[in-house]
């Protein structure tokens, strides 16, 4: 490819190839159509011109061909329907046991924390040959989370965690853009993702910048809220022990069940009440105005960190969005 | 016909009585369309400069032209007027106010004042929205998504907001109008079966109008409370949703397309068919897409949403539907190529125009299948890859298809011709320089540059440069026909009744029609494009 006229994206995940085969056969497909309008189109302008042709001959439609042209195109549509759909389900539905880094988004730039408590801003560093997932969330208005070469976009919202996950295929740094419209400097909220081999990455974790990892920064922060007190390790708490609740169905006092996803938590600290556990008492205060996000994805790290042994339920898909704000 | 070499001017609806005051207080349909044609034209220049401006700054990589506020107010403005003060309106509000009573037999629409409402209505929204870009301007981009326009833009969005609002209600008032008046002012004879195919298409784009204003009115005003009195709706800090607005807010202008697209569409009939001579093919079917539409244009807003968040089963039903939408575009499009077959063609300008439409749509309604494919979707939403696409459908179809019809009935409104070789020559630098303007745009855009960047890496800037060479040339083909029209208004030659011997009530009435369209309610005892009973008569007008 030239080097001052790029015409095409990289590709560096392991979805970026399923992206493009469809691509290319939706360019095929169109450049099929779009040639036989334009021919049919030409050679009927001049064979049938007004000097050539004088005499018009009237014709009345043709129920056949109104089928075809209706039938033949919905099943292409079809093909394409489904391709794009198994595409977007494995885009949905993250693989256990993906890496995972938190992601804030605010006018006008990205604030990324590692598990290892490492954090980053417009740069995020990820090793090649992983899945990476990322938890997002924005302090302000919607952002998008765009990286051209892994072929994968997704807002990030307030209020909210969204999730995208990718497979790195190829070290190099490439493109991070903010796609979603978010004010003055939008076009100015862009950064690099580096992907680097298992060794570099290593090596770069290793080089410092992390003042104790984001779920030990979540444990302080828990007991400094005072969370602790009533989120007890036992059972003679006044809320439910948080040990081993990520990813777990949970009853709630309405008959109904959820998963303990990261939106559920972070529901739970902000909008206690919203969805009280079976056999508690609403008497948990809103943290709302009180933690940051960072804050916030710190204590559901920590909370995820209680989840012992990784043998969870299926429960960390997409969110299920869009969250009906359940106010009982 | 040809003999009719005037001495004294009849009476048309032109020249039946002058001053201001009997335009601003006409009721008659042919005088309300041309208010409305002068205040879209002027709107279309507006947005045309802000357009040019941000061409321009995209020249370079670096943001160098204007500042980053001035630039999101420029696409944001350009947005809004173009979408709502130049599109929705355009061939509605014009050819449709002007034809449709013509086409059908009637005297006036069925609610002449109504109709004159509607355009003081528009005026009044029209004023609003300016001021408000006057002042300041707006910096929301034309889909004011939450919170950011509710709480973090420190902009004119009210000013800007309350106009859309306003303006709404011309829209409704024009769709009301087109509905009551096919439905009840037909002339004998004029059945739903022999009804132009223009009037179907106005017809389809009127329900829309009608059923689908009302929604984002109430969007927009919801923003507006949540701006002023920060009543928590759409942010979540207040306990919002910010999706809710993106459901609202597509939910009418997703079919908003469909207004702006469906008009265009009947004018492509009207003028396919005139030139090749022949009979519309397969009349039920295209009559039929136009319906099938404007129904399913409502069921398929989440297609705007597949990465904003919703859920995986939702977005797998929205792409499903979206497919749908795309069938009936495609049966008009094979019928009109069909229309052309053992035809008897002319070139005209209003039939390349027409050729132009249909070549530029189907790119535009192609491109818009990828974006129903959920997997290419993740990749290329709010790239320029949309900007290109629905810039082919609204620029290459819609604006191709206004200015297709502005020739073909410029004769009868004015009753004036056009000079034809220059209109030939604009036909073909529009037809070009869009092209040039937009291709490179789908490259840009695949490779991931995203939409509304004020400054931008320096990979892109070789396609960006082509883009900004193919706008000015864009920008000739649009000032030609300015010129030539206003230069035919005094020197043009006086047209004839029916120039082009067409079919269609409208060509049988003197050009400009008289004040009363005709002189007795014509009885049609024949179907619609019936060029087969139209003599063959070589009325070549002399240019």
């Amino acid at each position: 490819m030239w080097k001052n006229l790029p015409l095409f994206p990289e590709r560096a995940s392991a979805l970026a190839w399923q992206v493009d085969g469809l691509y290319f056969l939706l360019v095929g497909v169109s450049a099929f159509f779009t040639l036989l309008i334009f021919a049919l189109i030409f050679v009927f302008a001049v064979k049938y011109r007004r000097s050539a042709h004088p005499h018009p001959v009237q014709i009345e439609g043709s129920l056949p061909l109104e089928l075809a042209w209706t039938l033949i195109p919905l099943g292409i549509c079809m093909i394409f329907f489904a391709w794009g759909s198994l595409i977007y389900f494995q885009e949905a539905r993250p693989p256990k046991g993906a890496m995972e880094v938190y992601v804030v988004g605010k006018q006008w730039m990205w604030k990324f924390e590692h598990e290892t408590g490492q954090r980053e801003i417009n740069q995020l560093h990820i090793p090649v040959d992983r899945d990476v997932k990322m938890v997002m969330s924005s302090q302000d208005v919607i952002h998008d989370f765009f990286v051209p070469a892994f072929r994968v976009k997704a807002d990030v919202l307030p209020g909210r965690f969204t999730e995208i996950w990718f497979h790195t295929t190829k070290p190099g740094t490439y493109h991070l853009f903010c796609s979603q419209y978010c004010g003055t400097d939008h076009s100015g909220m862009i950064g690099q993702v580096i992907v680097m081999e298992p060794v570099a990455f290593q090596a770069w974790l290793s080089g410092g910048g992390s003042t104790g990892s984001l779920a030990s920064n979540g444990q302080q922060l828990f007991q400094q809220l005072g969370c602790a007190t009533c989120h007890r390790f036992d059972t003679q708490g006044r809320g439910p022990n948080l040990a081993g609740v990520f990813g777990k169905p949970v009853l709630l006092d309405d008959g109904r069940t959820v998963v303990a996803d990261e939106n559920y938590l972070r529901e739970s600290i902000l909008n206690p009440g919203a969805k009280i556990v079976s056999g508690f008492k609403p008497i948990m205060p809103s943290f709302q105005g009180q933690v940051s996000e960072e804050s916030l994805m710190a204590l559901v790290a920590y909370i995820k960190s209680l989840a012992q042994p990784q043998q969870n339920e299926p429960g960390s898909n997409r969110p299920p969005a869009p969250e009906t704000s359940s106010v009982q | 016909m040809a003999t009719a070499v005037q001495t004294v001017e009849r009476e048309n609806y032109l020249n039946s009585n002058y001053g201001i005051k009997s335009w601003l207080l006409t009721t008659d349909h042919k005088r309300i369309a041309l208010l409305y044609l002068v205040s879209i034209t002027a709107m279309f220049w507006i947005g045309g400069f802000f357009a040019m401006l941000i061409r321009l700054e995209l020249l370079t990589p670096a943001g160098d032209m204007v500042s980053s506020d001035t630039y999101n107010k420029l696409f944001t403005m350009h947005g809004i007027i173009m979408v709502f003060f130049f599109l929705i309106p355009s061939v509605p509000a014009t050819l449709g106010n002007f034809l449709i009573p013509l086409m059908v037999g009637a005297k006036d629409l069925a609610f002449p004042r109504v109709n004159l409402l509607s355009w003081y209505i528009y005026m009044v929204g029209a004023i609003t929205a300016l001021t408000a870009m006057v002042m300041g301007g707006v910096d929301t981009g034309w889909t004011f998504y939450t919170p950011f326009s509710t709480t973090y833009s420190n902009t004119h969005v009210m000013g800007a907001a309350i106009g859309i609002f306003i303006t709404g209600f011309s829209s409704i008032l024009t769709g009301l109008n087109f509905i009551v008046t096919i439905h009840r002012m037909r002339a004998p004879g004029m059945t739903w079966r022999r009804l132009p195919l223009f009037c179907w298409a106005n017809y389809a784009a009127a329900i829309i109008m009608v059923l689908g204003t009302p929604v984002i009115a109430i969007t927009l005003l919801l923003v507006a409370l949540e701006r002023a009195f920060n009543i928590g709706i759409f942010n979540p800090q207040l306990g919002g949703d910010p999706l809710l607005f993106q459901h609202l807010f597509w939910f009418y202008s997703h079919p908003a397309v469909y207004i702006m697209i469906l008009p265009g569409m009947g004018v492509i009939n009207e003028i396919i068919t005139c030139f090749s001579r022949k009979r519309v093919f397969g009349y039920e079917f295209v009559a039929l897409a136009s319906i099938a539409i404007a129904v399913l244009g409502f069921l398929v807003w989440a297609h705007h949403m597949f990465v904003a968040g919703i859920s995986v089963y939702a977005a797998l039903v929205f792409s499903l539907l979206s497919y749908l939408v795309a069938i009936p575009s495609a049966v008009k499009v094979f019928n009109w190529t069909a229309t052309l077959y053992k035809g008897s063609i002319r070139y005209e300008t209003p039939m390349l125009y027409a050729f132009g439409f249909i070549g530029l749509f189907t790119v535009g309604g192609l491109t818009g299948v990828f974006l129903a494919s959920l997997g290419v979707d993740v990749h290329v939403h709010d790239t320029y890859f949309v900007v290109a696409h629905f810039h082919y459908v609204m620029v290459g179809g819609m604006v191709m298809a206004y200015m297709a019809g502005l020739h073909f009935w410029w004769p009868k409104i004015t009753g004036r011709m056009y000079p034809e070789a220059w209109a030939k020559l604009s036909a073909l630098l529009v037809f070009v320089g869009f092209n040039t303007t937009f291709f490179p745009l789908f490259i840009v855009g695949y490779m991931g540059l995203p939409r509304r960047y004020h400054a931008y890496p320096p990979e892109f800037q070789v396609l960006n440069v082509l883009s900004t060479a193919g706008a000015s040339i864009l920008a000739v083909g649009y000032v030609l026909p300015m010129i030539y029209f206003l230069w035919s208004l005094r020197y043009g030659e006086p047209a004839p009744p029916n120039p082009w011997n067409a079919v269609g009530l409208e060509w049988m009435t003197p050009s400009p029609p008289p004040t009363h369209n005709f002189d007795e309610t014509p009885i049609v005892t024949w179907e619609a494009y019936d060029y087969e009973h139209q003599p063959q008569e070589e009325v070549t007008v002399g240019h």
